[in-house]
């Protein structure tokens, strides 16, 4: 009888066990990028913060050759002022239908830390002008903002240019 | 001072976004002699029947081009016959993009079976003329007396993802309007677009 017992507290110790390790799995999976799919709409206030954080906001692509080569100068500047008030934003241009294909296998593989959305919204023509009257859509294309400033960029940046520009930012009086 | 530099620098890349050069609706466009992907070399002066041109800077790599080459054949066949041919031109960089090689134009003009000529910008001068940022870009050009003036410029239409969505067909429209002796409402679009990469001047 008392055996019996030990037995069914062992079982419920190992079930118990394999619990947790499948919760620890989970909570290591949710830090793996969720990528939300937004209309214009939804990303637009996004744009428009009013705080004292500095904002990026990248407009890319999977298949955009030169905005994958600056994907990594972006987290690598992203994660050295991680304890300061910069904040990152990708917006993904890639095709809606190639979310599970194509934007999560790559998000996933690069381990791309930063807030991922995929801007789901077809009337081009309108929300580019919203976004910047002065940018034509072509990408990679980059708003940098904060409560005292406002600047659009439409080359690609270096680790070094980035970070210069960022420290500029944070040091602004 | 490295980030003084720097600053300049990137200061340089922000206003040259908001100064871009090239034709706006209005303008004189100028005519080009390129090679097509038949092994020709193509002018606009090979046309002297043709009342304009629907002249679109696109290329073989980028997913938004290939979105639209079944819609830019489509408006090909609806108005050659009507005087408005379209000429295709692709200004990339093949050392920068192999798939836009002269060599895989030909190979994506035969596949698609491209009822327009597939001319290669191979300096890039044509696109930096024009101020093509992007593929597909789209310049309407009508003949006025020896002239050729741009009458609208931008995206095809206002839905790359599906053709069958579209609710707003602006070239078509576009090309409608001159055929009917008026003026392209909008006569400027914008869309997203892969960036075009020229050869680097020398």
């Amino acid at each position: 009888m008392r055996s019996k017992l030990i037995t069914m507290l062992n079982k419920a110790l190992i079930l118990f066990s394999i619990l947790l390790i499948w919760q620890t799995t989970n909570a290591q999976k949710k830090k793996v990028n969720k990528i939300q799919v937004v209309n214009f709409d939804k990303l637009e206030p996004y744009l428009h913060q009013n705080n004292d954080t500095i904002y990026l906001v990248n407009f890319w692509a999977t298949w955009c050759a030169p905005c994958i080569k600056e994907l990594p100068a972006i987290e690598a500047v992203e994660e050295k002022h991680s304890d300061k008030k910069f904040k990152v934003l990708l917006v993904s241009l890639d095709f809606p239908k190639e979310l599970s294909s194509r934007l999560e296998p790559f998000v996933k593989s690069k381990n791309i830390t930063s807030e991922v959305f995929l801007l789901n919204d077809p009337n081009q023509n309108r929300w580019i002008n919203l976004v910047d009257a002065n940018w034509s859509g072509e990408i990679p294309f980059t708003i940098l903002y904060g409560r005292k400033f406002r600047e659009s960029y439409t080359q690609p940046f270096t680790f070094e240019e980035l970070d210069s520009i960022i420290n500029l930012k944070l040091n602004l009086p | 001072m490295k980030n003084l530099i720097a600053l300049a620098f990137i200061s340089l890349f922000a206003l040259s976004s908001a100064y871009s050069q090239g034709y706006n609706v209005g303008d004189k466009a100028a005519g080009f002699k390129l090679k097509s992907t038949d092994g020709k070399l193509v002018s606009l002066s090979d046309y002297p029947g043709a009342k304009g041109f629907t002249v679109i800077f696109t290329c073989n790599h980028c997913p938004y081009a290939k979105a639209y080459q079944d819609r830019i054949i489509a408006i090909d066949k609806k108005y050659k016959s009507k005087g408005y041919p379209v000429i295709a031109i692709s200004s990339n960089d093949p050392e920068t993009l192999p798939e836009d090689s002269y060599e895989n134009m030909i190979i994506r003009a035969k596949e698609k079976g491209f009822t327009f000529p597939y001319l290669y910008d191979e300096t890039g001068d044509i696109c930096r003329k024009y101020g093509a940022t992007r593929t597909p870009q789209v310049y309407l050009l009508e003949k006025k007396g020896g002239d050729l003036i741009v009458r609208y410029t931008g995206a095809i239409d206002d839905n790359s993802q599906e053709a069958s969505k579209v609710t707003a067909p602006y070239l078509a429209n576009a090309i409608d309007a001159l055929l009917a002796g008026g003026t392209p409402e909008p006569s400027f679009t914008k869309a997203i677009g892969c960036g075009i990469k020229l050869k680097k001047t020398k």
